[in-house]
């Protein structure tokens, strides 16, 4: 392989996407800068805690999602694997965190497995793979919980995960995301399995005949997806004070969006952990902000909307990808009709 | 292909075999398993009750099911119909049921059907814009409107159930013709259209040729993105009918309910009657017997006591299970 070669042809879309990862942090900065100027309470501890507790489940899904979607892959299935890691982790909750934590991903992630399973020993697409993994994840939680909501123990730590800060400052919740966020980070941009899944995003059939592990880096995708879906429910759950099997309904779209924003192309192949991140807080903050607009009365906008605006969100995000996709299609065609 | 994949090769010729022979007539064997199945275990089942029932209720999967299966001909696919059920569902009866519709009961009535169509093929011009001239892939554009779309049936209706009382629109569902349910019939009609316009016209010919090879299609001269715009138009208009059969047999519009999860039932339905994910095939008539075989599934089930709960894992089962024959048929 010459490494001058490869090291060329990786460069530029590590400054496109960092491009973007600067151009979404921005947006972040402003968002923030504007509620904290209008609002009161905004800044305060407890909308800070709040937010980033409500959030830390969303960023989660999406790291999963980021990895699974640059191997050109998707997974539909985040939702309802939360919801039934949460009513696992209901039902575990008298015996505290460490046996829920496990226990919560390790359901997340036996999802996972199925998914990786149907996809890559059935060869069914992805999207039809994960959509019937949803409806198993759905059907599974609505049979084990008999379709209620199951209440924690309030006895054990396992509210401490999702109501109680550590050194009064930070949510227990958010630390552990930090945590997450980083190991995803490192496997992506500082190991070789990383490097497979870019690769494998870039061009699976290439990647395969160069003698890469095309099957096991896409397995670990969305294993990985998986684990994180089951830990956004024990989060769920812990926060809430419930196992929610109706939970989880559209976080896939959030999860996209939140990964697209981040400049992660919808064709694999591209894509960073940590804009992925800065996209998950810009979703929210979205949310939060229209929440506080709620409050002061200038605007009255039910539940419902929140679906709307985040399909139109979505909408946007990928308007704005668009352009980046048609300048590289338009660069890519120059270069054809140049040969 | 067969010589870039040596993995297949290992695969024993018997198994190959075995494979493509349940995949070419497994369809019609698990339509005789299931109502041999039926007929053995579920009590009642040689009714005309059952007969009635079911045509009412396969009808609306049908009509989605064909629209989805132009869709998949093309090498796309729809996540938004159940979502477009729920929003042409919902205007219906806000329509008929407004203070014009009351003054004018034929005009409101004829309003209540045509704009919520109208409604429905706007989603399905958006979806096809998002998709052909944007370029964004099927699954990510129609998941726009899969969650969108019901957000709005909901905002419309406060999130509320609409009941009515409405005999003319009811007879959408629950109207009778030479004794059978209207909707079934509107069915039948529907996937004849729908093999008119897919095996004698142009457009079908064109239809098809896009999902055998985009590129090639395009080349020679297809109007490629007026094709697709048509199919998910179609798709949309298709799914918009089946919204106002729900409405019409319940006379109550759920804005949350109406066509949740049809997307899979359609996607299941086209794929067992013989619809390639890949593209350049629409056996419109597979997917009425598609169709057929999911109802058949979901009655047996219900019938015999088995939870709804239950009844998705088996869903999912299927879906999974025949796109992993038809992956085996391909090759």
């Amino acid at each position: 392989m010459n490494q001058s070669t490869e090291d060329a042809f990786d460069l530029r879309p590590l400054l496109r996407g960092s491009g973007q990862t600067v151009g979404v942090f921005l947006a972040l900065i402003c968002l923030i800068v504007f509620g904290l100027l209008r609002y009161e309470n905004f800044g305060g501890a407890y909308n800070i805690a709040s937010f980033l507790n409500y959030n830390a489940m969303f960023i989660l899904i999406s790291i999963g999602m980021c990895l699974v979607i640059i191997t050109g892959g998707i997974d539909l299935s985040v939702g309802s694997v939360a919801a039934f890691s949460s009513v696992c982790a209901a039902y575990l909750s008298p015996y505290g965190l460490q046996v829920t934590l496990p226990a919560g991903i390790l359901a997340g992630v036996a999802f996972g497995a199925l998914n990786a399973f149907i996809i890559l020993a059935l060869r069914v697409p992805p999207f039809i793979a994960t959509l019937a993994t949803l409806l198993g994840a759905k059907g599974g939680s609505l049979v084990l919980s008999g379709a209620e909501t199951i209440a924690v123990d309030w006895g054990s730590n396992f509210t401490k995960l999702g109501m109680e800060k550590a050194f009064n400052l930070v949510p227990w919740s958010i630390l552990i995301v930090l945590v997450v966020a980083i190991i995803a980070w490192i496997v992506l941009e500082r190991t070789s399995l990383g490097r497979t899944l870019l690769a494998v995003g870039g061009g699976e059939e290439a990647s395969s005949l160069m003698g890469l592990e095309v099957g096991r880096a896409k397995a670990f995708a969305y294993l990985f997806s998986g684990g994180c879906a089951g830990l956004a429910g024990v989060f769920l759950a812990s926060g809430f004070g419930a196992g929610q099997p109706l939970e989880g309904v559209g976080w896939e779209l959030s999860a996209i969006a939140s990964v697209v924003v981040g400049g992660t192309l919808l064709t694999g192949g591209l894509g960073s952990i940590t804009a992925t991140v800065i996209g998950a807080l810009l979703l929210g903050l979205v949310f939060n902000i229209l929440n506080f607009e709620n409050g002061r009365g200038t605007i009255s906008l039910s539940a419902y909307w929140q679906q709307v605006i985040r399909g139109a969100f979505l909408f946007l995000v990928i308007l704005l990808q668009m352009r980046v996709a048609k300048r590289r299609t338009a660069t890519g065609m120059q270069l054809e009709k140049a040969e | 292909m067969s010589v870039a994949s040596p993995a297949v090769g290992k695969d024993s010729s018997k198994g190959v075999a075995w494979r493509s022979l349940l995949g070419r007539y497994g369809t019609l064997v698990a339509l005789a398993v299931l109502l041999l199945v039926n007929i053995l275990i579920t009590p009642n089942f040689l009714q005309w009750q059952t007969l009635f029932v079911n045509i009412s209720q396969v009808a609306t999967i049908a009509i989605v099911a064909v629209g989805m299966t132009l869709v998949i001909a093309t090498g796309g696919i729809d996540l938004s119909v159940g979502a477009v059920m729920a929003l042409a569902g919902a205007l219906a009866p806000l329509i008929f049921g407004s203070a014009f519709g009351l003054a004018n009961p034929v005009i409101g009535l004829m309003l209540a059907i045509a704009l919520p169509l109208v409604a429905a093929m706007a989603c399905g011009l958006f979806n096809g814009i998002m998709i052909s001239v944007l370029r964004v892939q099927p699954i990510i554009a129609t998941l726009i409107l899969f969650i969108s779309g019901r957000g709005i049936a909901q905002v419309l209706t406060n999130g509320n159930l609409q009941t009515f009382s409405n005999p003319a629109f009811s007879y959408l569902g629950t109207g009778r013709v030479f004794g059978l349910p209207f909707q079934g019939w509107l069915a039948v009609a529907i996937a004849a259209v729908a093999f008119w316009l897919v095996t004698r016209t142009i457009h079908g010919r064109h239809l098809l040729a896009v999902g055998g090879n985009e590129r090639a299609a395009e080349l020679s001269g297809v109007p490629v993105r007026r094709v697709k715009i048509s199919v998910y138009i179609i798709c949309a208009f298709l799914s918009g009918i089946a919204g106002l059969v729900v409405v019409a047999i319940n006379s109550a519009s759920d804005a949350a309910r109406n066509g949740n999860l049809m997307e899979l039932d359609a996607i299941a339905a086209a794929v067992v009657g013989g619809a390639l994910l890949q593209g350049g095939r629409a056996p419109v008539f597979g997917a009425l017997l598609g169709a057929v075989i999911i109802q058949l599934v979901k009655y047996t089930l219900l019938a015999n006591g088995i939870e709804d709960e239950v009844a998705l894992i088996a869903k999912a089962g299927i879906i999974v299970a025949a796109v992993a024959l038809q992956q085996g048929r391909r090759e």
